[in-house]
Formats: structure tokens, sequence, C-alpha cells
């Protein structure tokens, strides 16, 4: 079993797609010689070929249109958009096409497509590299968004995205692209799509979050372990549709949640989950429900960028509010 | 029956002045007998060139985030910004360190940009020039919108704009050309073609033979030119910005050039391209073009260059001590900007990340 850490375990399965279903090709810009400015693609062309790892022209509008066509034409797409500030261009085709063509054509016309892009701040880039805008796809009904937050969830996920007969934008969290090594086996088993997964379990507090926060969330844990708190934490990984029987029953069993994610406050799908709870889970609630998010202003450049990530103080201190509540 | 209508015709001007030898192979413009203005554009393709050799030291060394050097292309951005009135809005990309050198941005500017700080784009010079355009080709429309603005006032004046090869693959691209089109605006369009796109070739981007025939398309005029060649460059845009000024439409330049460093510092060009691809163009780069060519008129002498020489090192020195001795910003300056006075709903956040930052600080 190779020992992989999560771009690795992107590029296994890629591989593995294309090994198992000619229909799978690979497409966007340097994804093919170059293997990706990330190199999630890497070695791709090599084993298959030109024709079904495609470099494109610089155009995410047009290739991500390209991908609609060729998915209604019963191929899967797996798109790479080289990062999520670049995808923009392309919302035309995700909001009015991608996502509703199987409801426009009542099922007549399906849109089996992935676009693939990584994610989010911390790896002091330029300009517009560092975006988290989930929420804003979270937000177009008929797509599905996941965010994988480990080697093998990246792998199963990706599978799973791949094999999956709708839209998916998969949101790959470039900060721990080299972070954690896992061993994963290269079996060619997706994980469920529209499922949280419980990383660690706990009684007293809940702790829900995706993507690379992830590790801070999980840092947070193991603080408060030290506390003599027992806290669950919780990689919502699919973030649309939402997995909220996962969320409810450990809410059910703690009593208390905070909800860690980088992008801004106002809009991020925090408020989403925080207001399910409102809705549907509010007598299980001991405490009011915690966001700790990146702030409402553009991500700063690098000189501030640190300044605005969700730290691991800011994530201990909402959580001992929340516990201290009574 | 098929009745074939010739419509347009596709010759596509291609001009070059000196060879890459530094022989003059065509008529040399007026400026060029002044061999003052040819010295000012030569020690701005130096200076652009030491600047970024010093940027990607820092960006290699930590100091500096990541870095597009203008390597090998030094003449299109010193060319189309020595062309332009000091009144005319310049919209570059990424890559244009020689244009906005020229227009009067500072290389600190320069550097904090890419440094990571914002007020790297806060400009002391050139006040009403846009900053760098990371997200490839969105520069365009802003361009048209520009220079809508200047024919709304019956002002003299264009906006130019650069992007690369890439970038005319996009939409934003093709918009941008057609509006301008129909609509007459004063603006230049010039495209530094350098032949690649990260690893995409300028062959895989486009069937189209030339980049400049995308103008037929739209109905304006579109030409090549040398873009190692940075009298060829000021040369014909100086003569698209009359006839723009004049009333006389927009026009698409395609600045032939190549880009002899990798795309990025994060990027690795061996991967893609072939080491004897880019020792020929080599051979072809316009700095050492001019230095002959200038030479050879007895215009400059080799104390001349060395002179220079420490001149560019000197300043550019000068500039990394100031950019490394910028203090840190504030961390709730992260709003100061976003609106033009704080909401108060972020008030809390303000301080939040004020308070965070001095218990950073303090411990
Ligand atoms: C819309 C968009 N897509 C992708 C990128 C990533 N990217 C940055 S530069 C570049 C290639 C640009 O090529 P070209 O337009 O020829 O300019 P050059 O880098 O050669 O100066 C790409 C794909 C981006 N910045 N913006
Ligand atoms: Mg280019």
């Amino acid at each position: 079993m190779p020992e992989v850490d999560l771009l690795q375990a992107v590029n296994m399965a890629l591989t593995k797609a294309m090994e198992t279903d000619d229909r799978v090709i690979v497409l966007g810009e340097d994804v093919g010689v170059d293997g990706g400015v990330f190199r999630a693609t890497n070695g791709l062309i090599e084993r298959f070929g030109a024709e079904r790892v495609r470099d494109t022209p610089l155009s995410e509008a047009g290739i991500t249109g390209l991908s609609v066509g060729l998915a209604a034409q019963d191929f899967r797409p797996v798109l790479e958009i080289q990062f999520m500030g670049f995808i923009y261009p392309a919302i035309d085709q995700i909001i009015n096409h991608a996502s509703r063509l199987r409801n426009r054509t009542r099922g007549r016309l399906t849109c089996p497509m992935v676009l693939r892009a990584p994610f989010g701040g911390g790896i002091h880039a330029p300009e517009h590299h560092s975006e988290s805008t989930e929420a804003m796809f979270a937000h177009i009904p008929g797509l599905r968004v996941v965010i994988p937050s480990s080697p093998k969830r990246a792998y199963g996920l990706l599978l799973a995205a791949i094999e999956n007969p709708d839209p998916v934008v998969f949101l790959e969290p470039k900060r721990i692209y080299h972070v954690q090594k896992e061993n994963v086996e290269d079996d060619g088993k997706a994980l469920p799509l529209d499922r949280c997964f419980v990383l660690r379990e706990g009684s007293d507090i809940t702790l829900i979050t995706w993507g690379a926060m992830i590790v801070e969330t999980l840092a947070g844990a193991d603080q408060l372990a030290e506390d003599g708190v027992s806290a669950e934490v919780i990689d919502v990984a699919t973030l649309t549709p939402l997995d909220t029987d996962t969320i409810f029953s450990s809410v059910e069993k703690t009593g208390r949640c905070v909800i860690v994610h980088e992008a801004a406050r106002t809009g991020g799908f925090g408020g989403e989950i925080a207001a399910r709870l409102a809705e549907d889970g509010l007598l299980s609630l001991l405490a009011p429900v915690k966001r700790v998010t990146g702030y409402d202003t553009v991500i700063p450049m690098p000189r501030l960028e640190h300044h605005y990530m969700p730290s691991l103080d800011r994530i201990l201190t909402a959580a001992r509010e929340v516990l201290e509540y009574s | 029956m098929t009745d074939h209508r010739s419509l347009h015709n596709l010759e596509i001007g291609f001009t070059g002045i000196l060879g890459a030898d530094g022989k003059p192979i065509g008529e040399l413009p007026e400026f060029a007998s002044n061999h003052k203005q040819l010295i000012a554009l030569y020690r701005a393709m130096v200076l652009t060139r030491r600047l970024d050799e010093q940027a990607v030291a820092l960006q290699r060394t930590g100091r500096l985030g990541t870095y597009a050097s203008s390597l090998g292309q030094e003449a299109v951005g010193v060319g189309v910004a020595a062309a332009m009135n000091n009144n005319d809005v310049l919209l570059p990309s990424f890559r244009e360190q020689g244009a906005q050198l020229v227009r009067g941005v500072t290389m600190v500017e320069i550097l904090r940009y890419w440094g990571g700080d914002e007020r790297g784009s806060c400009f002391e010079g050139p006040k009403e020039d846009f900053p760098a355009a990371i997200p490839v080709g969105s520069q365009f429309p802003h361009a048209t919108g520009v220079a809508l603005a200047m024919k709304l006032r019956n002002e003299a004046r264009a906006a130019v704009v650069v992007g690369g090869d890439g970038s005319t693959s996009k939409g934003d691209f093709y918009e941008a050309l057609n509006l301008a089109g129909v609509w007459q605006l004063p603006v230049v369009f010039v495209i530094s073609n350098n032949q690649w796109a990260i690893s995409v070739s300028r062959k895989k981007q486009t069937a189209a033979k030339t980049l400049a025939q995308k103008a037929l398309a739209v109905g304006i005029a579109g030409e090549q030119v040398d873009g190692n060649d940075v009298i060829a460059v000021r040369f014909v845009v100086e003569r698209a910005l009359e006839r723009a000024r004049a009333g006389q439409g927009p026009s698409l330049i395609e600045a032939l050039t190549y880009r002899l460093s990798d795309h990025t510092t994060a990027d690795d060009a061996t991967r893609y391209r072939p080491d004897e691809e880019v020792s020929a163009r080599w051979k072809k780069e316009p700095v050492s073009r001019l230095r002959t060519y200038l030479t050879d008129l007895g215009a400059w002498t080799g104390k001349d260059e060395e002179t220079l020489l420490n001149e560019s090192t000197v300043q550019v020195e000068e500039a990394v001590t100031a950019y490394l001795a910028t203090p840190l910003p504030q961390a709730g300056e992260m709003f100061d900007h976003l609106f033009e006075s704080l909401p108060s709903d972020l008030e809390n956040q303000r301080k939040q990340v004020e308070e965070l930052s001095r218990e950073k600080t303090d411990a």
C-alpha cells in the first residue's frame, strides 16, 4: 500500500478512474505534458495519451461548457481549473447549464462531469489564488460540492465524484496537499458522497469543519482533551447535499457546537449548518452555535493572510465559550 | 452553389526595424534619430532586466512571493509605455514590469505587490493606471470602459491594454475587441506573444496563423510587430495611439517575443520545452540588439555600459532595501479599503483581528 499525500491520492484516483472507465477524459490548462501546475495530473498523458488527457486553450468558460457537452454525450469529463479564483468565468456554464441540464430536460440529458480546483489560502500565493468561495457553489441547486481533507478521502471521494451521474465541484484544499501521508490502497473503491465523516468521537462538544481547517480543528480537539474535554470532530466532506443526520446525532449527544471555516463569515456555509441546527436541532442545543471563520473581507495577500486564517487559538476560544455557556 | 466573396484582405502587416543582429532592416522612425531617446529605451530595458533578476533572487531566498519575470520581453513593455502619453491609461497583465517602470510605478511598489502587500498597487505615479491583472484576460474589458470614458469626455487620450498569447483564447478578449470595434473606442490592445502560456505553446492555443488577424473578425486594425525590437514596438504603438486619440478607432498589435524565463518562479519550463528552443531565442533577445545598434552608431561605449550596469544595480539594490524595510501593515488594514468607510457591521471584526494580532505580538 503506497504512502501518499493528498495530491498524490488525487493523482492515483484519476489514474484509476481512467484505467477502469474509457469514458473518463481529463482536461484543463497545463494538465498534459506539464502534469498540472500542482502536478495532480502528472504522468497521465504518458499513460493514457493526448486524446484522453487534453491540454486546453486558456478558456475557462469554454472548457466548462465543453465538459457539459461531453458529459451529455456520456463521457465522464474531469476538468481541472487551475485555481478556484479562475472558475468564475465559467459560472455561467455551471449555474445555467451543468447543474440543471437534467432538470431542464426532465432527465433526458444529464451532466456527469467533475470540476476539480485547488482552493483556500495559507500558502502565500499571489492575488486571486487563495479563494474559499465554496458556499457560492453550495448555493447552486443540482450541484454537489465535495471537499476531501485527507489522502484517503481524496482518493475515495474523487472516485465517487467521477462515478456519480451528476455534476460535482470537487475542491481540493491545497494548503494540505502535502501535509499528511497515509497508506491508501489503490483498490478503486469509492467512498460515499453525501456523508459527513466523524474523524474523532467525543461527547462534550461537536466541532464541524471541512478542507484544510481540519488540521487546526483536530489540533483544537487535542488541546481540549488535555483540559478533559471530549470533542467530536466532523468533516462535512460533501457540503451539498448535506448529511444532517450525522450532524444532528452528534449535537444531540454533545449539545454544543462550533463550526470552523476559512471562508468569509457572511453567507459562508457555516451559516447554513447553524440554521439547520436552529430549525431542527434547537432542543438538543445547550449553548448557542458559534462560528470561527475568515473575516468578511477580501482574503488579504500574504503579508496579512495569517491574520485572516482562523487560528487554533480562535477555535479554542470559541469552543471554551460554548462549553462554559449554561 | 457556393459564391466566394472576398471580404477581407488577410494580409497582416509586420513591422521590424532592427534585425536580431542589431542592424537596421527597415526605415527608422523619426524619434530614432534622437539618440537620447534610444538610450532612454535602452536604460529602461536594462533596469527592467536587473529588477527581474533581483526579484527572482529575492523569491529564491524566501523574501518575495511567486514572481513572473519578463526576461526576454523587456522591449514590449518598455516600447509600449514609451509610446504612451502620461495621461493615457495602462492596463497591464502580470508580466509588464517594464511598462510599469516607464509609466512611473516605482520598483518598491512592484516589489511590495509581489511580496504580498496590496499597498504595492497604490501607485504614487500613474494614478489612473490599473493594477496587474492576475485573472488572465480580465483586463481587456476594463480598457474598453476606460476608453469609453475618455471618448464621452471628448479627450484626446487612449487606453492601452496588454495581455499574453494565452489571453486571446478567452471570451473577455474577444468581447472587448468586438465592442471596441463597434463603438470605435480609443483603445490599443497589445498582445505580448511570448509563444507560451505556461506549458501550452502558441500552436496549441489557436489554429489561427497570427493573433493579429483576430482583429479582422471584429473589423478593427490588426498588425504584428517584432516584439524584441523596442524601436519597432514604440513606433507601431505610437501610430496606433495617434489613430485612437484622433477618433479613428481601436487596434490590435501582436508583439512577437519570447519568454526566456520560466513562467513564474513556481514553474519549471524544462518539463515542457527543449533547451535548444530557448538558447536559439537568446540570440534574438532585445537588450543586446539595441546595444549593438547604439554601439555601431557610436552613441554607446563600453564605459557607458559599465556605468549603466552599476547605476542599475545600485538603483535596484536601493529599492530592495526600501522594500525589505517596509513596515508591515496592521492587521486591521484588511478592512480599511473594502468600502469607502467601514460599515458598522464590520467594526467588531476589525476590532477582533486587531486585538488578536496585538496578543500575538505581545505573546
Ligand atoms: C483566467 C485564468 N486562468 C488561468 C490562470 C492561471 N495562469 C496564469 S498565467 C497563465 C498563462 C498565461 O499565458 P499568456 O496569456 O500567454 O501570458 P504569459 O504568462 O505568457 O505572459 C495561466 C494559465 C489565470 N491566472 N487566470
Ligand atoms: Mg504567453
